[in-house]
Order: structure tokens, then sequence, then C-alpha cells
């Protein structure tokens, strides 16, 4: 602090120096008193500051022609676009809200929403939201052609899942990381068995193999860590180890499959709406960025192979447009499986939508990747931090955070994607709603506008809420590590 | 832990720290590293300058592995530097390094920069590794700072961080490249007086740096490098006062001119 005293003393003094009667011929110019502390002028604080800060200061320079052409320019602009969204949104409220029909207690159906002209009681030229046909159809929209009885299920799934998110979600609550790990480990399994009833016929012979299996990969494993496997193959012992527990682990869940819980079993046939939108978008969030992240990785990676493969894969997903990757799966993946094989279509879809986002986040995190100094590696080289250490603690760590927004535009562009699965018959929110207008029951000039208001609602809700959450989270992220 | 043997042929005695002989190294076409003969003995303090470009950092980024030599052959610690990655972390364990541009981690506080390499390498439990943090940031005198992130801190602080940080791993062997050189030259002592009392302390250090005052303050012995080849090494007093080669005399006379 003194140090900076020191240094800004003499600026002082070049700057005072025109000010002859102050000069002291010692010091050149000293202060005596402090400079007071005045308050703010009026445009700096408060609501007529800021209304003059981010409105008016743009538009009240009339100092020369140019400045006062620019300013009638803007005031001009100004006014336009806030007619322009009084009258939209006013029109929009209107639609939805104040002059929707909002119920139907005699069960009138489409009636309930016809104007006098068209054979109903509402004055004619009304053009608004008709919410009993939405109130009659919710359940197709939400669940599809899920069961009614069994809508628990769904329900409960729903409720795990968000109550697990909330948990994660909330800093204040102790054992988040726990939490966070079932919600990624145990509770898909729990959701597939709940949404599909389980039961799914594998047989014992399968698991036990896969358990064998998984029993002698670790002891291998084990060998190889007391020392007993020497040179290369030793660490080709390591990883055969930790496959054993992949591989035990992917017969515990097969064993859970195979459980019968007593539900009944429920075709994803059957599955629909919001149910499937969910399903395929968070299915595909969750599995893509991990994918994604390994790809980058290995594009990147020094070894040719890795590097080779994963650049294919990458450009062969970037090069195919999804609808025709949704295509291949349900046409023609059939046509090469063995007879009798039919894998079940909305996992094809999974899958594919899953492949194809990776590839998508793939390069966003190579983006990442690549804006971080070498010095960082290095930095984790010279310490003494494995590759795979020094990618998680050091280079991941930063390079997702610089990429936080480029990583939820892909999940946000997933998540609207989903609907094109409608396009190889799985009925998901868009498919569901529109499926809805072919019911001549409620058929009336605003059954479309109705049922196309709700679905842009539902995937706004959600696509918002993901792009407001990475927002706290760049500006969290950003609060801790810069200064 | 299987020891390397150290075999006559390799010219490794117990009191050799580093050794270097007929390495060379070349960036594609370019010869960076031409025929290096350099033996450091445990304790001993080294600096070495030289013009730009003359291969300085090369030299020392070679004994970790930050580059990769093509011809000839380098122990460290006893351990032979080969593409045996085991022997890589095992050097890399004992050699700690400073660099010039600090090469903090931003996204960690100061004491987790300290921690993460004692734990994740050494797996030093916790609540050890936190107090050996907190010792060696106590001895490059910046305790206070430890929640801080590199980026509230100044360059001299930051420096003295890496410092500590690369000491936290116990190393037998300290790196420098030219830890001073990005910093202001009000915070260039701090870090200065730092390395002063880690060599005093009896650390094996090789320095590059252009600080002639640090070099006859603390160094056992000053090389000095050329177009990729060590011209001359000699002691401090020697080497200032006597320089033998006209490289080293120009070199000098450049360096101390002003
Ligand atoms: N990764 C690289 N690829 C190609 N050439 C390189 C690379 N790193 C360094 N060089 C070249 O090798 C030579 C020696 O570089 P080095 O960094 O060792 O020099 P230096 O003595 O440390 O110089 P300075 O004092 O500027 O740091 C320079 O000519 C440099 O251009
Ligand atoms: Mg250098």
């Amino acid at each position: 602090m003194t140090r900076k005293v020191i240094k800004a003393a003499p600026k002082k003094t070049t700057m005072k120096k025109a000010i002859p009667s102050d000069i002291d011929t010692q010091a050149g110019y000293v202060r005596i008193e402090d400079a007071p502390l005045l308050p703010p002028p009026p445009s700096e604080v408060g609501v007529t500051g800021w209304l003059y800060k981010n409105i008016f200061a743009s538009m009240s320079d009339f100092g020369s022609v140019s400045a006062t052409l620019k300013s009638v320019f803007v005031a001009a602009s100004t006014l336009f676009i806030l007619y322009f969204l009084i009258t939209q949104i006013s029109g929009l409220l209107d639609f939805a809200i104040f002059s929707a029909v909002w119920s139907d207690p005699e069960g009138l159906k489409r009636q309930a929403c016809w104007t006098v002209e068209q054979g109903g009681a509402l004055p004619n030229g009304w053009h608004a939201a008709c919410w009993p046909f939405i109130e009659a159809k919710a359940k197709f929209i939400f669940y599809g052609a899920y069961p009614s009885d069994d809508l628990w299920r769904v329900n409960l799934t729903y409720a795990l899942g968000g109550f697990m998110l909330a948990w994660v979600m909330i800093e204040r609550l102790p054992y988040r990381k726990i939490v966070g790990i079932l919600l990624l480990t145990v509770y898909p399994v729990m959701a597939t068995v709940l949404l599909t009833g389980g039961a799914f016929s594998i047989s014992t012979g399968t698991i036990g193999g896969a358990t064998i299996l998984g029993l002698a990969l670790i002891t291998i494993g084990r060998l190889g860590k007391a020392g007993y496997v020497s040179g290369a193959f030793g660490d080709l012992a390591l990883v055969a180890g930790v496959c054993g527990w992949l591989v035990i682990l992917f017969a515990a869940v097969l064993a859970v499959f195979a459980i019968d819980f007593d539900l009944e079993a429920i075709d994803t046939r059957d599955w629909g709406g919001l149910l499937i939108t969910l399903v395929v978008a968070i299915t595909g969030i969750v599995a893509s960025l991990p994918l994604g992240i390994l790809l980058a990785l290995g594009r990147r990676s020094e070894m040719p192979v890795a590097r080779f493969l994963c650049t294919v894969f990458i450009e062969f997903w970037r090069g195919v447009p999804l609808i025709t990757v949704l295509f291949m799966a349900s046409v023609m993946l059939p046509l090469f499986m063995p007879e009798g094989v039919n894998f079940d279509m909305l996992l094809r879809a999974l899958i594919g939508v899953t492949l194809f986002s990776a590839a998508y986040m793939a390069e966003v995190v190579r983006g990442g990747l690549q804006a971080i100094d070498k010095g960082q590696y290095e930095g984790a080289d010279a310490v003494g931090l494995s590759y795979w250490q020094s990618m998680r603690l050091i280079i991941l760590p930063q390079a997702l955070t610089h990429v936080i927004p480029g990583i939820v535009n892909t999940f946000i562009g997933l998540f609207k994607d989903t609907a094109l699965v409608s396009i190889v018959g799985i009925f998901d929110l868009l498919g569901a709603a529109q499926s809805t207008l072919a019911d001549a029951a409620w058929s009336t000039p605003v059954q479309g506008l109705t049922g196309y208001l709700v679905v842009a609602v539902i995937f706004f809700v959600f696509c918002f809420g993901m792009s407001r959450y990475s927002m706290f989270m760049e500006r969290k992220l950003n609060r801790s590590h810069k200064s | 832990m299987a020891q390397p043997q150290n075999t006559a042929e390799q010219s490794v005695d117990q009191k050799t720290i580093v050794s270097m002989r007929n390495v060379n190294k070349w960036f594609g076409q370019f010869h960076v590293l031409r025929d290096i003969n350099l033996s450091v003995d445990k304790g001993e303090r080294i600096v070495v300058c030289g013009p730009s470009g003359s291969g300085k950092s090369t030299l020392i980024r070679c004994l970790n592995r930050l580059e990769k030599h093509q011809d000839g052959d380098i122990f460290v610690h006893g351990i032979e530097l080969n593409n045996d990655v085991k022997n890589i972390d095992e050097i890399r364990r004992e050699v700690g390094m400073v660099f010039q541009h600090f090469n903090l981690f931003p996204h960690l506080s100061i004491l987790e920069n300290c921690m993460l390499a004692p734990i994740w390498v050494r797996k030093t439990p916790r609540a050890e590794a936190e107090e050996i943090a907190m010792h060696f940031l106590t001895r490059v005198k910046i305790p206070e700072q430890a929640s801080k992130y590199p980026g509230q801190l100044s360059g001299g602080q930051q420096q003295r961080v890496a410092i500590a940080r690369a000491l936290c791993m116990q190393p037998q062997l300290m790196l420098f490249d030219e830890p001073t050189s990005a910093l202001d030259p009000e915070m260039i002592k701090e870090v200065l007086d730092t390395m002063v009392e880690l060599a005093d302390d009896g650390m094996t250090m090789i320095c590059v740096t252009h600080e002639m005052g640090f070099a006859r303050r603390v160094a056992d012995r000053v090389i000095f490098m050329d177009e990729g080849q060590i011209v001359e090494q000699n002691e401090p007093e020697a080497f200032f006062n006597n320089p033998k080669s006209d490289r080293t005399k120009l070199f000098l006379s450049q360096i101390l001119g002003h």
C-alpha cells in the first residue's frame, strides 16, 4: 500500500503544477484537506438513473445534426418496438387467458368452442384458446397410450428424478455427491424397471456368465496389482481389473432387470407424449456428454489409431442428418439383424439420438480443450499427475467451464430435436399433440392453435430452464476463480 | 519397487542426481541440443544462462520429459529417462519445476493448488497434505493467501505459490525456467529471496535465469549455452571475472553492460 502512495504522489504533483499559488517550494504541492465526497448525480442512481442509463441516454444527445438524427431515430424505433411488443403480448394473453374458454361443464365438447355462426354459443369473430380440449386430451399429450391405471409409475419416476435432481442442485444440502452418483447409476435402472415393468427374459446363464467373467477379470487385476504379472501385461491386468468391475455392474443391472416386481409390462410402443420427449432428451443429454468428452479427448490424443477412429466417428455422425439416422435405425437396422431379433424401436432411436449429439458435443468440448493454455498441461505434467488425473482435475474442469454455453446449446438442440422421432412412428410430445387434432369430437378452428401453443410452452419451459441454470452455473464458476 | 541397476557403465553414483550423456535433440530439422554432457551432484546449485533461443529451456525441460530427447542418455535420481511411463512418473515425483508464467491452476485455490499433487500422486491423506501445503506456504511467506485464487494474487505472490506447489512434493531437484522474467521489477526481489533461502537450505537447483546477482550469490557453477551447446561452465567468480570463450565475453558484456 505504502509503495503505491509513493508512486502516485509525483503524478499529482505534475497535474497540479499549473496552480501557482499552491506551490510549496519544498514539496511542489501538498493537499492539506481531503477532497469532499460528493453524492452521485441523479443520472447514476435510483429508478431515474436506471431509466436514464438504459433508455434515455441513447436518445438525449442533440449536440449536432447527426447526433440529433440519431437520437430521433433511436426514440422512434424504441416507440415502435414498444408498440409492437404491447400489441403482440396483449394479443397472446387475450388468446390464451382473457377470451379463452376455460370449462365445458355441460360436456358439449367441440360445441363449447364454437361461435354462433359455427353452431355454438360464442359471439361471432371469437378466436381464442379452447382449454377443455386440452383438458380432455391431457393424459394423451403427457403420457401417450400408457395405461391409465399405471400412470403412478410414470409420476413416481418423475417425482424421484425431480427430487434427486433438486437435491443435487441445491448447494446447502449435505451428501450432494452421493445423491448425484445415485441419480446417475441407480436411478436409470429404477426408472427403466418402473416404466417398462422389468422382468425381461434374460437367462440366468447370461447373468451367471457375466458374473464369472467379471470375477475372473477382477482376479487378473488383483494379480497385476500384487506384482505377479510383469511388464506391459501388468498394465493390461490393471485394465482388466477395472473392466471386471464394470462387467459385474452390468451383470447386476441385468439381474435387476430379470427380477419380476409384479409390475405389468408396458411396451414402449404405448409410451408417448411428454414421457417420450423426456426419456429421449434426458437419456440423450446424460449419455452424450461423457461420450462427447471421451471423443474429444480421443480426437486430440497422441495415439494415431484413437485419433483416427474418433475423427471418423465424429465426422460421420455430424455429416448425416438426424432424420436419416432415425430412418436408418428404424428401417435399415432390422435388415441387418438376424431373423427374430427385434430390439425395441425406442431403444434404437435413443441410441441414434445419443450418438448424434455426442458427435456435436465432442466438437464443443474440443473447442474448450483448445482454449486451455499449454502451460496448464505442463504444470500438471510437472507435478507428476497422470494423463487421466490431469484431464479430470486440471484440464476438463477449465475446458468445460469455458464451453458451458456451447454444451447447453447442444442440450437444447437435442431437446428440441427429439420432436423428430415422431417421423419413425414414436409419439413424442409434438406427435401426440398432433394426433389429438385428428379427433373430430373436438374439431374447432382453434383446436390446432391451442394444441401447438401447449406444445410450444412445454418445450419453452424446459429449454428456458436449462438456459437459466447454465447462466447461473457460469456466474458461479466465474465467481470462484476469477479475481 | 524395482531399483534400476546402478552399474559402473552408467557412471551414476549415489551423489549424482542428474547425468546427461551425449544428449541431442531436434525440433524437426532444427538441432536444438547438441552433444550435451552434464552431471549435477546432490546439493549443487547450477545457473544456466545464454542468449535467447540457445536451448536453455529445452535443456531443463528434457530433465522431466516435458520435451523428449532423441539421442543420448539422461539419468535423473538414478532412473533412466526413456519411453517407460513408470520411469517418467517416478522422475516427475522427484523433480519440481517452476515456470516463467507460473502455470498455477486458476480454478483451484492456492491451498488446493499445493495439495493436489501430494494427494493424487503421493497418496498423502488430506489432512497431512494440508499441513504440508501450509508449511511450504508459510515458508514462501504467503500463508494468509491460502484460500484465495491465483487470479487474485500479484505476479510475485503467484510465483512464490508456484515454488511452494513444487516443494509440496518434497522433490530432490528443483528446476527453474526464468522464474523472474515475467515479473515487474519490484516483485523480482521477493521471488529471488525465496530462491536464495531455498538454496541456503541445501536444495539441489538448476536455474535458467539472467539474474547475475543471484548467480554470484548462490550458484556453485554457472553454465553458459549458445546454439544448443554448453560453451563454458565454471564457478561464478571465475565465470564472471575471467570468461574464457569469446562468446561468453560478448554475452556478458551485453548483459552486464547496462
Ligand atoms: N516446440 C518447439 N518446436 C519447434 N521449435 C522449438 C520448440 N520449442 C523451442 N523451439 C526452438 O528451439 C530453440 C531453443 O528454444 P528454448 O526455448 O530452449 O530457448 P531458450 O534458451 O530458453 O530461450 P529464451 O531465453 O528465449 O527462453 C529456439 O530457437 C526455439 O525457437
Ligand atoms: Mg526459455
